[in-house]
């Protein structure tokens, strides 16, 4: 027992205080963020400039139509001008991005109407250019039918409906929930369990393999128990998983409350005072009111949404499904890597699990929307899809006994299968100099220790 | 008294049988070599010894009793091919495999400071084994090996690697460990080594012990008959007692190999025969080395193999 501790101690330590570990740990979390936030960022840049938009009105009928916006500004001249006259206008810079060309009533030829440009206009110029007219137009057509106060009707039947959706309780309590929000945390917990699976997973084959090219397995093995070491490299390894998800959700919280902190003063504020208090804090800041208005309403729901799941359970079966899947997988890598001599002759063991592991997450992504269907329900039973599909039916709630029956099943087949893996592996990393096939890895599982 | 016995040692891999039947018993404080061309199940057995493997059938008694897990803090094994975490410090290494041999950390330091100072590489901790060269790698992984004062040495083709400097360090400090009162096993294929070393020795070929005993038994018994005489006047012909194979001159004289066509004559006969018709300067009987014996045992069974199939 002693020597999977020293074991464990070793590879853990090791590949801990390796700087690619360190830098992995504090980069991926600025580079998941830099991910989500820099092409909305840069987008916002390209906005900074406004546009020229000349229109260019034969008819007479569409003057004071488009309004200027943050990106475009319009200039309008009734008349004609020929395509040869917007082209040689002198300076480029001083003209106009789009000359729109209106030849006809629209209302009448809507192919009246021409937007000519040097460049190739964006979609979102020319989506506002077509805007623009087409809601007048619409009024126009509207008015044109003569029943008074239409525009008033037309806002009124516009109706937006605001509904609760409220789960009951066994217990008899009312729960309110929110579809996006459950499937929103259920998908990041198997995503992360996904991530996991590949990563350390692949991380143990590799440590397996490389034992056995640098022919240190030998020596190990006339020292300690290959089922030891085997099983020592698996539990390091996924400590060093669980020590990286154990900062990042540090990382989170911190953030987290270090951003309610700067938002309230004294914790526990409801919707209406926090918008008060985004206008005080505005005052101060500078910064748009009705925006962190509404950052803060957003936040505060989340914050009732959060009570909404049973967050003591997730986090449970979290853990739960997070180590039972990764013993089962790493089981299998373990096994892989100690079959083969090199990265190549891994690709015929590895595809069949690449396949079940992204069926897994397919299965899981179908399951959101029907969790308690039967895809869900056999996916979150069978063990290599459990850990994944089971995350995501949890937040819709899950009965105790499918849980209960899913992990069983889970854990009596990683266990079956570490055990199973270890009669593979103190056979394959002694063995050099051939390609094995299926059929004879399951021989080995029968040879006498 | 033996110090390990490997009886009746059965190990059947799916096509083929690595070992059938096959017997070593190993005295105490002996030096014993292991030989064998490739694949013929030297190894196998060795794994078997360390417990790497189990047999499929027979048992392997160390000092008298079953093989024990445990029995592994007391054997230090040195395998053909060396390996080491290429990426791990010297002093981390050593105490590392030391203390999965079962040593305290304590324990382990002194002897890794011992070591250290013997092979002259005191400072070393600190290094890279990927920063060394090949032998120095080697030296590392020696020290490994009998770090924890085992009681039973395995070495295979531990020559390999060295050069002949180091090689000779190797060979001593063997030595003194056979001499402080280990048991050694030696798998080689250097058969200059296996005669200046061991005392007694197993040939195993195509998983069958072919050839087993003491070294000096095994040339005893697979001598010729051949003798290298030098004759300081007169000159010898063959006849009906002994044949010349082979004449020299030499500077005082002539040399000649013979061999004597009545193995059941003495030495003694033969040189009163020699006395009588020359000047005898120098006699030695020609025992065939171990290279010559492996090869023509090896050889034979390869011949019988091809006969009968």
């Amino acid at each position: 027992m002693s020597k999977i501790s020293l074991i464990i101690e070793r590879e853990y330590l090791t590949r801990v205080q390796k700087k690619s570990f360190i830098l992995m740990t504090i980069l991926s979390p600025i580079i998941m963020v830099a991910l989500v936030f820099a092409p909305i960022w840069l987008s916002k840049l390209s906005s900074d400039e406004t546009r020229l938009i000349a229109i260019i009105d034969q008819t007479g009928l569409y003057k004071d139509i488009y309004h200027d916006t943050d990106e475009y500004h319009y200039t309008y001249t009734q008349g004609t001008l020929s395509p040869d006259q917007m082209r040689v206008d002198g300076d480029e810079s001083a003209m106009p991005y789009a000359y729109v060309i209106i030849k006809d009533n629209l209302l009448d030829n809507p192919q009246g109407m021409t937007i000519y440009s040097q460049k190739q206009i964006t979609s979102s110029c020319e989506l506002n250019i077509i805007s623009q007219m087409e809601d007048y137009l619409k009024d126009e057509k509207l008015l044109s039918y003569n029943i008074p106060d239409i525009k008033r009707i037309i806002d009124e039947s516009d109706i937006n409906l605001q509904v609760d959706t409220i789960r009951l309780e066994e217990d008899g309590a009312e729960t309110q929930t929110s579809t996006e929000f459950v499937t929103i945390i259920g998908m990041a917990m198997t995503l992360i369990i996904y991530m996991f699976l590949m990563l350390y997973g692949g991380q143990v084959m590799s440590s397996v393999m490389q034992e056995k090219t640098n022919r240190i397995v030998e020596v190990m093995v006339s020292s300690v128990k290959p089922f030891e070491l085997m099983i020592g490299k698996i539990v390091s390894i996924g400590l060093v998983g669980l020590t990286q998800l154990g900062i990042w959700i540090i990382f989170l919280v911190g953030i987290f409350l270090s951003a309610g902190a700067y938002f309230s003063f004294n914790g526990g504020v409801d919707p209406a005072q926090m918008s008060d208090m985004a206008a005080m804090t505005t005052t101060m800041n500078g910064v748009d009111a009705t925006q962190l208005a509404g950052d803060m309403g957003a936040m505060a729901e989340v914050q009732q949404m959060l009570g909404s799941i049973n967050i003591t359970q997730l986090l449970v079966s979290f853990v739960f499904f997070f180590i039972g899947g990764y013993i089962l997988y790493a089981s299998l890598f373990a096994a892989i890597g100690s079959a083969v001599d090199n990265e190549s002759d891994t690709q015929q063991f590895m595809v069949p699990i690449t396949f079940i592991i992204i069926f897994a997450l397919y299965a899981g992504i179908f399951s959101a929307e029907n969790p308690d269907g039967p895809l869900a329900m056999w996916c979150s039973m069978i063990p290599f899809t459990s850990p994944i599909v089971m995350m995501v039916r949890i937040p819709f709630g899950v009965s105790t006994w499918e849980l209960a029956l899913s992990m069983v099943i889970l854990y009596g087949s990683a266990i079956g299968l570490a055990w199973v893996a270890g009669r593979i592996y103190r056979v394959g990393i002694l063995m050099y100099g051939k390609k094995p096939s299926y059929k004879e890895m399951i021989k080995w599982i029968r040879y006498k220790a | 008294m033996y110090y390990l016995e490997a009886n009746h040692i059965v190990k059947q891999y799916a096509s083929h049988r690595a070992l059938d039947d096959v017997t070593v018993r190993v005295p105490r404080n002996g030096i014993y070599g292991l030989l064998g061309p490739n694949g013929a199940g030297k190894t196998t057995l060795i794994r078997i010894i360390n417990q790497i493997t189990a047999p499929d059938e027979g048992e392997v008694l160390i000092d008298g009793r079953p093989l024990h897990p445990s029995d592994v803090e007391h054997i230090g094994y040195l395998p053909e091919e060396r390996g080491l975490y290429k990426k791990m410090k010297v002093g981390e290494q050593i105490l590392y495999l030391a203390q999965l041999k079962g040593m305290s950390r304590q324990a382990a330091k002194e002897s890794m400071n011992y070591w250290l100072g013997k092979f002259d590489i005191r400072g070393w901790e600190k290094k890279k084994i990927e920063e060394l060269s090949k032998g120095m790698q080697q030296k590392i992984q020696f020290i490994t090996t009998v770090m924890h004062n085992p009681q039973l040495l395995i070495f295979d083709e531990p020559f390999s690697g060295f050069d002949p400097v180091n090689a000779n360090l190797l060979k001593r400090e063997i030595l003194e460990m056979r001499d402080k009162g280990a048991t050694i096993i030696f798998s080689t294929h250097n058969m200059g080594s296996v005669e200046e070393l061991c005392d007694e020795i197993t040939l195993i070929n195509r998983s069958h012990a072919v050839l087993q005993g003491k070294v000096n038994d095994i040339r005893e018994q697979h001598k010729k008959h051949l003798f290298q005489v030098e004759v300081q006047q007169g000159e010898l012909q063959s006849n009906d007692l002994y044949e010349i194979t082979e004449a020299r001159t030499i500077a005082r004289g002539h040399a000649y190999t013979l061999r004597k066509r009545d193995p059941h004559m003495s030495n003694n006969e033969l040189i009163g025969l020699l006395t009588q018709q020359c000047q005898i300067a120098g006699f030695e009987e020609i025992l065939p080395t171990m290279n010559e014996i492996f090869i023509d045992t090896v050889g034979e069974s390869a011949l019988e193999e091809k006969q009968n199939a």
